[in-house]
Order: structure tokens, then sequence, then C-alpha cells
């Protein structure tokens, strides 16, 4: 399909088009002297110059706290859906490919409705990063660009912004589009230029191997001193969790209304870090040591996962693991090299 | 199209009410009843199976299943150790609870057949294990020698005593019973369950052996049988975990790369050996 170009005059009317036909547009605006995915309310606040959110976009396809059912107390429940329409705008690439991993996870096997239903309902508009974060590592992870699993990729090129638009929803966004020419030969050799260099750029933390090897990287590493060097200091606070645009994992809780005749049933985000994760009926804890709670994300994201989905590693490089971490043990890059170098084989 | 969403697809999240139609304490903290879909329609499911039992209100929590298919209705066995399970244990016949599943993985019915099978049991780990045993009791001239093994702590914690007196007298299968500890009431064996592992008659190494009880009992009992020459493969663990969401999404029941509430909750122990997290 066609890449349009947009001016960033014309961009902004775009966006405020779409607003303004009364579409709900989640974009990337600054709080403070960082920036977070909100409820976009005019094109001036969107900040497409961006270098990474706090969280990732999962909040918006896998909410914090996402109601399954309602129920009478003690009685009959009824499914209820969170899947209002929504255009999620300003997606980096690494955030992207978490969101069709997630995609594949929760319709693999047991078909998740909540999940999907949302998911069909959202639009997304993914952009090429214009500013590396202090801690992404997407190059070396090769998420730092995305060839698909976009509804429209924007792309700065410094004058305007070019909108490759992939998809039957994201071409009927372009509807709002006024003004829009097409990209010339030179603007997609601007944009090729962008997308090559952020091949390589973005990467702060240089992993020493292919993702690819990350899966058989682990066959051997199980018994590593390393998980509980690192694990020493860990706070089992969950951070690298939350932060995670690929952790999934979630708890299911009921809320009685304060009527106390009516509630909702849950779903909202865990961490395999936690403490009582595995923890069962009568104080059983089947994950209780810090350093095998460690270890456990870094296999999900290396090897259990990526087993599901078909080889993709489930850690995209967004560094924000590495940000929030109070002892300074999350980078997973860091882990895989020492791995590497004290590996027994291949 | 299923009623809860538009799109043909069902709401794995949602359960369907059961009536409680019989129920009485097991022994002092263990809750039996009798259900029976308000659908109408059987569970479905196949021994070693569990479901995700709920209050609304209180949550919902894994309960294995412990009837066999054969018989009408399904019954569960639950401990009083938190805020929903203490709330079941109130319930009476003709309330509801909320039931999804039949969930996991099942015990080897088919080819278990024509093999002598020996289940060794753990405290609650009777639970699960006699809806097997009832199941081999209901098809039993399907099945070779059958040997069950039952350890409990202490007597008063025995359960489903009148079944075990039972089970006792038939000339059909052996049943062996220790406790952990001795009491005056009780003149049987006293020690744990593996010390009844060497008077199995049956033909361990031939034998299918099926192992469910509380996470301390696995190591020592695995121990036992590949000291009895009990091959890894011939041998089926019933596992728990906390599985909290039933169908493979929610991370909670995960040993190592395996989900307990889909590759498990039974387990061939030759599939484990090399599964770290296991036992």
């Amino acid at each position: 399909m066609s890449v349009s170009k947009l001016n960033k005059q014309q961009f902004g009317q775009f966006v405020d088009a779409i607003l303004a036909a009364g579409r709900k547009v989640v974009g990337v605006v600054a709080k403070n002297d960082r920036f977070v995915f909100n409820t976009l309310k005019s094109a001036k606040d969107l900040r497409l110059d961006y270098d990474v959110t706090i969280l990732s976009p999962r909040k918006y396809v896998l909410p914090q706290v996402e109601p399954l059912l309602t129920f009478e107390v003690g009685g009959d429940a009824k499914s209820v859906k969170q899947n209002e329409p929504m255009i999620l705008l300003g997606i980096h690439p690494y955030d992207l490919i978490a969101i069709n991993q997630m995609d594949e996870l929760f319709s693999e096997g047991e078909y998740d409705t909540h999940y999907m239903d949302r998911r069909k309902n959202i639009t997304l508009v993914a952009c090429d990063v214009a500013k590396a974060s202090k801690n992404v590592f997407a190059s070396s992870m090769e998420t730092a660009v995305a060839d698909k699993g976009y509804d429209i990729l924007i792309t700065d090129i410094g004058d305007a912004y070019l909108l490759d638009a992939a998809t039957e929803k994201g071409q009927a966004l372009m509807a709002y589009a006024k003004g829009a020419a097409a990209a010339t030969a030179e603007d997609l050799k601007k944009r090729n230029a962008i997308q090559e260099a952020n091949k390589t750029g973005l990467n702060k933390h240089k992993l020493n191997c292919k993702p690819s090897y990350l899966p058989k990287l682990m066959e051997t590493a199980y018994n590593h001193p390393v998980w509980e060097e690192k694990a020493r200091l860990c706070y089992s606070c969950g951070s690298c969790n939350q932060v995670c645009p690929t952790c999934y994992c979630f708890d299911v809780q009921d809320r009685v209304n304060w009527d106390l005749k009516t509630g909702t049933r849950v779903r909202c985000w865990d961490g395999c870090l936690l403490e009582n994760f595995a923890t069962v009926a009568g104080n059983h804890n089947f994950r209780k040591d810090r350093s095998a709670r460690f270890r456990h994300r870094l296999y999900r994201k290396a090897k259990y996962v990526p087993e599901k989905i078909g080889g993709q590693i489930a850690c995209v490089g967004c560094g924000r693991c590495v940000t929030a971490c109070t002892a300074d043990i999350a980078n997973p890059v860091t882990v895989y090299n020492r791995l590497m170098e004290e590996r027994t084989i291949g | 199209m299923c009623e809860c969403c538009g799109n043909g697809q069902k709401d794995i999240y949602l359960p369907q009410m059961a009536t409680i139609t019989k129920h009485r304490m097991l022994n002092g903290t263990e809750f039996y009843m009798h259900l029976e879909l308000d659908s109408g329609k059987e569970l479905g499911h196949t021994p070693g199976q569990f479901v995700e039992v709920s209050i609304a209100g209180l949550g919902e929590a894994p309960i294995s299943i412990s009837s066999s298919p054969t018989q009408k209705g399904f019954e569960l066995v639950v401990r009083n150790v938190g805020s929903l399970t203490k709330a079941i244990h109130k319930l009476t016949a003709g309330q509801k609870v909320g039931i999804r599943g039949p969930f996991g993985s099942v015990y080897p019915v088919e080819l278990a057949k024509g093999r002598d099978l020996v289940f060794i049991c753990g405290g609650i780990g009777l639970v699960p294990q006699r809806s097997f045993i009832r199941y081999v009791l209901d098809n039993r001239k399907d099945y070779g020698k059958v040997t069950v093994l039952v350890g409990t702590k202490c007597y008063d914690m025995r359960l489903f005593r009148e079944e075990l007196a039972m089970w006792q007298e038939r000339k059909d299968m052996t049943l062996m019973e220790t406790v952990d500890e001795s009491h005056d009431c009780w003149d049987g064996n006293v020690g744990v369950v593996t010390t009844l592992i060497p008077k199995i008659e049956s033909d361990l190494p031939k034998s299918l052996v099926l192992v469910c009880g509380p996470p301390v009992m696995y190591k020592f009992v695995l121990m036992a049988l590949s000291e009895a020459e009990a091959p890894a493969k011939n041998i089926y663990v019933n596992l728990e975990r906390r599985m909290k969401c039933g169908v493979g999404k929610c991370g909670h029941c995960q040993i190592n790369n395996l989900y307990v509430c889909q590759d498990g909750p039974v387990f061939r122990w030759s599939d484990l050996t090399a599964v770290p997290e296991a036992i």
C-alpha cells in the first residue's frame, strides 16, 4: 500500500480531526520530564519525539484492572466487556511487537474473548523511534523497527511525517488526513535511513548473541550462580514486571460494591517476582526463593514464552526494567551476556 | 453463537451454576459436597481433572474432582483454609456455587486397562485419586490388581472412612492404610505412607503407579518407588499449584515451562524428571 506524507501542520490537523470526530485517542504526552500514554485532548499535546514512556501501552490492551464479570454476591454472574474503540497513537516498534505477541498468547489455546474483543477495537498507530532512551536495547533484540503488526506506521522525516497505512483500519483512519501527498522516492529514502539507523542505534546495552540463540543458551543455564548473585539484592517489588510490555500474568479477584449485594470479578496485573505469586492455600509457596523467581522471569522471556509463540523472544529491549529496578539487577542483557561468557556448550 | 458475547466465542471466565444436592463433613476440616449442574448436563470430566469453584464475592479456587464420571453429578472435597473455602463449608443442600471446567490432563484410564494399579495417596491426595479408583471399581474387569495405599497425618483426619471400610472388605482390591501418629483408636500401621511401599504385592516394575499427596510427600514416595524399581514412565503424579485461570493464561501454576492447569495436573513422572521445579 502507498505511503502518505503530511507536513507537520497537516499532521496536527489530522489528529485534531480524529479527536473532533469524537474518536477516543490515546497518545504519548509529557509528564514532567518523562512521557506517558494518556487520553489525548489535542494534537498539540502529542509528543512523537519521545524516547520511552514510563509504562508501555500494555495498560490499554490489558488494563491494570479489568472487569470480567458482574455478579450478585453469592449468586449468578454475567460477562462484561471493556472494549471501547480506541486509537493508540505513537507506539514504538518494540512496544508494538509486544502487543502483537500478546495477541497470539491470548488467542492461542483457550481464546480469551475479553482481551481479543477489546483488541479488535483498538487501532494501532505506531511510530519509528525518534530519540533513543537511556536504557533501550531494541537493536539487540531486533525489535527496533517493525514491518508488520501496525495499522499505520508514522515516521518523522524532519519537515513532515510519513504515514504507512497497512490495514483497512489504518486506511479508514487516513480519511481524516486532509492534504496528504504521496511520499516521494526521496521521502522513502529518508524513512529508510531512519529505520536503518535505529536497527543499530537503539542499543545502550549490547546483547552478545542473536536473540534467537537465547532459548538454546537457557538450556544449560539453570543452575548458574548468576541467579543467586543478582537475586541477593532483589526486593521482590515486581517493578520489572509492572513496567514490562510483554509481562501478562494476572490475578483474578472479586470486588464487592458498597451495597454489599453486587460486585465485579476483575482481572488485575500480577508479577512473578512478587513473593506470593506461587503460594497456594495452606501457605505453601512453590517458588519461595528470590533467586527462583528472578530466574523464572528471565526464563519466561528467553525460553518459556517463545516456546508458545513460534520462537519470538519475549523481551523486546525497551529497557524499562533497567530503569525501574531499584537494586539495578533487572537488566536482562547483563544476565544473558554473563551466561554467554560462561556457557558450557554450543 | 453463545449468549455471553456476540462473536460465537465462549467467555472462558464465566462460571455455570451448580446446585449442592448432598454434603457432609468428612473430618474436622474437609467438607464433601455432591453437585449437579443447573444445565442438567453432566460435567463430562475424566478422572484426574479439576474445576474452578466460586462463590461470587469471595472468589474462585481450583478443586479436584473426587467422583468418577460413571456416576451422576460430581463430588468435591474442600478443605477450610481461606475465606472462600470457609464460606463453602457453610453451604447446604439446594445452595449454589459457580463451576468452570473441567480442566487439565487426565489419568491414563485407557492405557491402564489390563494393568495392575497402585494408588499412593497422602492426606487429601486421596480426593482426586478416588475419582480414578471409583472409575476402576465401576469397570473392575478392565483392570488388573488394584492396590490402594492411604497415609493420613492422624487418625482424626482420615477421609471417606465408610468407603475405606468397604474397600477393606472387597476381595478384588487391596487397601493398606497408615497414620503418621499413633492413636488409641487405631490398631493399624503407624508411619508415613512410604512405609507401606515394601508391602505392595503387585509386581511394581510392571504396575502403573498413581501418586497424589502434599508437596513434601512426592520426593520420598518417588525415591521409595525408584528403590522398588518402578520405572518413571509407569508413575503418574497429580500436582497442586495455584491455578488461578485454569486456561493457561495467568501464569501462576507454571512449573518451569509447563502449565499445571493444562499440561497437568496429572503428569507422567518420566516427563518431569528434567523439570526442576516439579517436585
